[in-house]
């Protein structure tokens, strides 16, 4: 990473305000849940929803577009003493440091004004976590192709397999094998997608967890355990070093 | 100085680049000529790293630069088509660069700012400029850092004559300071009296690599254009009547 490139592309950034409307919505989102929900547990529920599909869905749709956007720079750059790796690990830093701040303004500062607890920290942890690895996932979708419709395509089909369709088909494996003991299938199943990793941590930080019965039990059992939280969150960091790692081998060898 | 060895590139089936090999040194002023399509800007990009070469290697000052970024400090490019952050001033711009690439003891060359009185066009967006004036701020960057070597690709086109005079000038005296400088052009008469070697390459690779006296003596013409359409001539062309009346043309 290279600090000077850094501050410009974070420049460039603030100046599309697309990151400053974020965070207006963030906390137009996060303030009108916790005032219409009367319980705070029922506005973290909600707002779960949207750390789970909303967060997701914009961190890899605008760090595509503003990868393709950022071409010029990139070829600027090329051509001067600055390694190529730098230039893809600012431009990503840049991304992903802005999101998060959004995100940390927009949904923190809620969060902390109405729900300030362990749920409500973790759920905004977990918000961080998976906009680190969505900006990772559309910067994976925009090295692999020249084609601006074609990388956005790539970035959205990935969300969009994260978000939706993976809990549908881990639903089909569990009802056509549910006269088996599923209990550690479903916990690898699981860990194998960031957004039900998210989804299961915060849901048994909640008291709504006793009404999942005998698997809830065994979740709360290993994800409340010390190892659990390791396990989930290096699962968490996996996916997160796994799509910039094969943007880097990728960027590396790309001609521009 | 830098030293092309075998260098292939290809893209996908397309053969860009083939066997290229070349040898050049500071002082010189090279030509790379070709018709449309025959390398030329891959070889550059080669040199700076942009484009990978499937195969050989190029030797910066002795050292290979291939995954290297160091030895562009030695180097200023002006691009064909410059493609710059659309938001930014050219101010802001020209700011930037300094601030990415100066280090203590680099002494800034200005010269062509104030030729082309950039300061009075400084608070213009990049993506609001026409391709002429985008070129002349190519052409700043280019010599700003005082580099060792130049690489010009097309670097008069769509100037205006003006311009084109003060930036030829400019090629002339980084030429007598001993640098080595590498131009492509279409506009040959633009050429003539600053080069002092000429690379050929067609069709992705090297006809020939010879200094401009010599093609001069060899073909009998003093006028560059001329020269290289009797090479040109003399290779296997297609018997298009178009392309033969043009030879004839140029020939009158």
């Amino acid at each position: 990473m290279n600090t000077k490139i850094l501050k410009y592309v974070v420049l460039d950034i603030l100046q599309s305000r697309f990151v400053v409307a974020y965070t207006l919505l963030l906390f137009a989102v996060s303030v009108s849940l916790f005032t219409l929900e009367g319980n705070v547990d029922k506005g973290i529920l909600s707002l779960l929803n949207v750390v789970l599909i909303v967060v997701p869905l914009l961190s890899v749709v605008f760090s595509t577009i503003h990868f393709y956007n950022s071409y010029e720079f990139i070829e600027l750059l090329l051509a001067q003493p600055v390694p190529r790796l730098k230039i893809l690990m600012s431009q990503y830093a840049g991304v992903a440091l802005s999101l998060s701040l959004a995100l940390a303004l927009g949904m923190g500062l809620p969060i902390v004004l109405f729900a300030y607890g362990e749920v409500g920290l973790s759920l905004l942890a977990s918000g961080v976590l998976l906009t680190l690895i969505f900006t990772a996932i559309g910067f994976l979708s925009a090295v692999l192709t020249r084609d601006k419709a074609k990388g956005i395509g790539i970035a959205l089909l990935l969300w969009f397999y994260f978000a939706i369709l993976y809990d549908g088909l881990v639903l089909y494996i569990l009802f056509s094998f549910s006269d088996y003991p599923l209990e550690k299938l479903t916990l690898l199943l699981v860990s194998l997608n960031p957004v039900d990793l998210g989804r299961i941590v915060i849901l048994l930080k909640m008291d709504i967890a006793a009404l999942m019965g005998y698997t809830g039990a065994l979740y709360q059992q290993f994800f409340g355990s010390v190892l659990g939280i390791l396990f989930s969150l290096g699962i968490m960091v996996l996916w997160w070093t796994l799509p910039i790692s094969i943007s880097s081998l990728v960027f590396r060898k790309k001609d521009l | 100085m830098i030293a092309i060895q075998d260098l292939h590139k290809r893209f996908g089936k397309f053969n860009a680049l083939q066997a290229i090999h070349l040898q050049m040194e500071m002082g010189q002023a090279i030509a790379l000529i070709g018709p449309n399509g025959s390398g030329k800007t891959t070889l550059i990009k080669c040199l700076l790293g942009m484009v990978l070469p499937t195969q050989g290697d190029i030797r910066f000052e002795g050292k290979s630069i291939l995954h290297q970024h160091l030895y562009r400090e030695q180097i200023g490019y002006m691009p064909q088509i410059g493609h710059y952050p659309g938001n930014m001033k050219i101010s802001q711009l020209i700011a930037m660069m300094k601030d990415l690439r100066k280090t203590q003891g680099t002494y800034l060359d200005e010269e062509l700012l104030l030729a082309f009185e950039i300061d009075k066009i400084a608070h213009k967006p990049m993506r609001t400029l026409s391709g002429g004036m985008r070129q002349k701020v190519s052409a700043c960057l280019a010599f700003l850092f005082n580099p060792k070597v130049l690489i010009l690709d097309e670097p008069t086109a769509g100037l205006d004559p003006l311009a084109t005079e003060i930036l030829k000038e400019k090629i002339r005296q980084e030429k007598q300071k001993g640098k080595l400088i590498l131009i492509t052009s279409h506009i040959l008469s633009d050429l003539e009296d600053i080069i002092t070697d000429i690379v050929y390459l067609q069709d992705g690779q090297l006809q020939f690599y010879k200094t401009w006296l010599r093609l001069q003596n060899e073909t009998g013409e003093k006028r560059l254009n001329r020269a290289i359409a009797q090479v040109m001539q003399n290779q296997t062309f297609t018997n298009h009547p178009l392309k033969k009346n043009l030879y004839e043309y140029q020939n009158s």
